[in-house]
């Protein structure tokens, strides 16, 4: 029998509905700060081998060289909008190491790394910065298909356009899924919320990634929502959900893995909160941290940062050291030196270009544009 | 051939995109097993199945957004907007999104969607169900703004909206749907996108419209033959983009002119046929051009909206000032 007068007694405990929120989320770890493994049982359940942990390092690596010259080509005016990545290597690259290129990637517009280790060339990733055409074409150098949808500025609307490539990929009977990036500002977004609803209803595809780097610009994580755990909004919509130490390598992946499994076996989507930092300003065009953060919380972030700890690790077994972190690294800037060549070397974009390519049957009106800026060269 | 109500010829149209092409998905609020709330999806999912014919959610964002994910996977998704006064909910995916997907690739992907949606008063719908928003969604590049006006065209464009690669903003005529009915060729046909039709031959003075405002119009031009004038109603069937060769076509048959639109003035579509004259035809035009529009107030409460609407007799003395102008 149902205790009728206790069960009344639980509705009405708002106190405890509150309190009950700080223990629904334990965060997923395996590899602590300094590099030590917490969990042997999670590596295990990894399955990553020497290979891939090296994958994942260069990966990583490759990402933090990305930001590091990216800004600094920022700053001397030859790049364009830019937004810094690093310390979110963990939940950018070793998350999406979990998929495969069947997949289809949803990114924001911070998550230019991920397209890029799908095959995009780094040349148009510097041309989607400085605003060329040819930097919104997702194929790889020799012109194959990247799935992957361009870094999406509206904030949340690549959650419900997810959905649908979630419903898509399960009517096809797809072995992939979609995996979608937002940040801690994005799940206050309406779209956030209806993508994983959607998904969620129609049992779709899709792994749902938020970035909680602590910041939307300058606002803080706390005054976006009352939820203590931005996990708590796919609970909402009925899917499993979960927090995971955002700057570990190995729980990022692990993470990312299971909720593949899980999502491409017709169960429906999994949502996973990331919890990192962004060391850096929110992007290149004049953001000062210093105004809404102190120092000491960057500094003390940097401790954290996750390739400090997966170079301990991977040093540690001895399959990784100082001298081939150096020869990566200068392979990396060999590369994005030739990658700035052919950024720098594509055609001028041509007005006509954009009237033709705004429908695939023009208007009288349009023509006559067409006609008028072919005529003049643009 | 048969005479079928506008409902029913936006029916038959999916019917047909159905049975064509098993890539054509249709979905929405309530569109399924409830065929939805004016029943232009009655008996669908029951032939097609829930896989190709389904509800969603109710939320307008997370429809506009399935579609466009549906494209990467091939689908030529069919999305109702319940209302199209309910719109503003989903306009990043249409205007942010959808409209500029082809041009934001370099021509690498193609957005083959249709936005299908009841507009316009004369029910008395609560607030919200009635407006005349096409004037919103006209000033979007990449996008097609498609308002059949009888249920031939309803069935020929809407099918034409489906084949296309561009996204189409296909807008249905709430008081239409059961109030109007006309002959319908049978079988598959496609009526083609950005032409208008003259749905009526004159030579004294030309009636340019769209959507609920034809009807309006042809009943104007009848009342009109009784005085001898002879009106020729054009309808502009999609107005965006505009068919500027067609407007032309009358301007300088008739070299007069009066614009109809249910629309507030201030909204849009009469404007761009005006500015369009103006700018190519200005010459051909024997008197100013009128207007006929609804009040520049935010759409009216039910039991206001006979007196709010335009009507045929409006039409008629505008077109008379028109007329007698020297």
């Amino acid at each position: 029998m149902v205790d009728i007068v206790d069960t009344n007694k639980k509705a009405l405990d708002f106190d405890n509905q509150i309190a009950a929120q700080d223990d629904t989320f334990p965060m997923l770890s395996v590899l602590a700060a300094d590099g030590a493994i917490v969990d042997e049982t999670a590596v295990k359940r990894a399955e990553l081998d020497d290979d891939d942990l090296i994958n994942i390092m260069k990966r990583m690596l490759l990402s933090r060289q990305l930001d590091i010259r990216s800004t600094k080509l920022a700053k001397q005016g030859r790049f364009g909008f830019f937004a810094p990545t690093a310390g979110q290597e963990a939940s950018q690259m070793a998350s999406s190491y979990a998929f495969n290129d069947d997949d289809w990637l949803m990114p924001g517009y911070r998550d230019i790394p991920q397209i890029i280790v799908k095959g995009w060339p780094i040349w148009k990733a510097i041309l989607w910065s400085r605003g060329h055409v040819l930097g919104n074409v997702f194929t790889t150098a020799d012109d194959k298909p990247v799935n992957s949808w361009m870094p999406q500025i509206i904030i949340g609307a690549q959650y419900v356009e997810a959905a649908g490539i979630a419903l898509g990929l399960k009517k096809r009977q797809k072995d992939a899924v979609v995996y979608a990036y937002t940040g801690d500002g994005g799940t206050s977004q309406g779209d956030f919320y209806e993508g994983i609803n959607f998904a969620g209803a129609y049992q779709a595809n899709a792994v749902f990634f938020v970035q909680n780097n602590g910041y939307a610009i300058s606002t803080p994580r706390r005054l976006q929502t009352a939820a203590k755990h931005l996990a708590a909004k796919g609970w909402a919509a009925g899917i499993p959900s979960l927090v995971v130490d955002g700057n570990d390598p190995i729980a990022m992946y692990l993470a990312a893995k299971e909720a593949r499994t899980w999502a491409t076996s017709g169960k429906g989507p999994v949502l996973i909160e990331a919890i990192t930092d962004r060391l850096e300003p929110h992007s290149t065009a004049g953001d000062d941290p210093l105004r809404y953060r102190t120092q000491d919380d960057i500094d003390a972030w940097w401790q954290k940062e996750p390739l400090i700890r997966m170079r301990k690790y991977i040093t540690t077994k001895g399959i990784w050291d100082q001298e081939k972190e150096d020869a990566y690294i200068a392979e990396v800037n060999t590369l994005i030196d030739e990658q700035i060549k052919i950024a720098d070397n594509v055609p001028k974009q041509k007005i006509s270009d954009f009237v033709k390519n705004t429908l695939e049957v023009p208007s009288y009106a349009m023509s006559e544009q067409i006609k008028r800026f072919e005529s003049e060269g643009k | 051939m048969a005479t079928k109500s506008y409902i029913d010829a936006v029916r038959e149209a999916m019917d047909l995109a159905l049975e064509k092409d098993n890539d054509v998905l249709i979905f929405g609020e309530d569109v399924g097993k409830n065929g939805g709330v004016f029943r232009a999806t009655d008996g669908l999912q029951a032939k097609y199945g829930e896989d190709r014919v389904f509800n969603t959610p109710l939320a307008e964002s997370g429809i506009g957004g399935l579609a466009i994910g549906l494209t990467t996977q091939n689908y030529r998704p069919v999305m109702e907007i319940q209302f199209f006064g309910f719109v503003f909910e989903v306009m990043d995916s249409i205007a942010g999104q959808m409209a500029r997907n082809r041009f934001r690739f370099n021509g690498t992907r193609q957005m083959p969607i249709v936005v299908r949606a009841p507009y316009g008063g004369g029910t008395k719908t609560p607030e919200m169900h009635a407006d005349n928003l096409e004037g919103m969604v006209s000033q979007i590049p990449g996008i097609r703004v498609v308002m059949p006006a009888n249920p031939a065209d309803a069935k020929g464009l809407l099918l034409s909206a489906i084949d296309s690669n561009d996204p189409v903003v296909f807008l249905e005529n709430l008081h239409l749907y059961r109030s109007l009915k006309g002959e319908v060729p049978e079988g598959y046909y496609t009526t083609p996108l950005d032409k208008a039709a003259v749905a009526r031959e004159g030579s004294d003075v030309s009636i340019i419209s769209y959507g609920g405002g034809v009807p309006v119009a042809l009943k104007a031009a009848e009342t009109l033959a009784k005085s001898n004038i002879s009106a020729e109603v054009l309808d502009l069937r999609t107005v965006s983009p505009l068919d500027i060769e067609s407007i032309g076509a009358t301007v300088a048959k008739t070299g007069r002119v009066v614009v109809v639109q249910e629309a507030q003035r201030m909204a849009g579509i009469g404007a761009n046929v005006m500015s369009e004259i103006s700018e190519r035809f200005i010459l051909n035009l024997k008197a100013p051009i009128g207007r006929v529009a609804a009040p520049d107030s935010v759409y009216p409460f039910g039991q206001a909206e006979n007196d709010w609407m335009i009507k045929a007799d409006d039409v008629v003395a505008k077109v008379m000032e028109v007329v007698n102008y020297d």
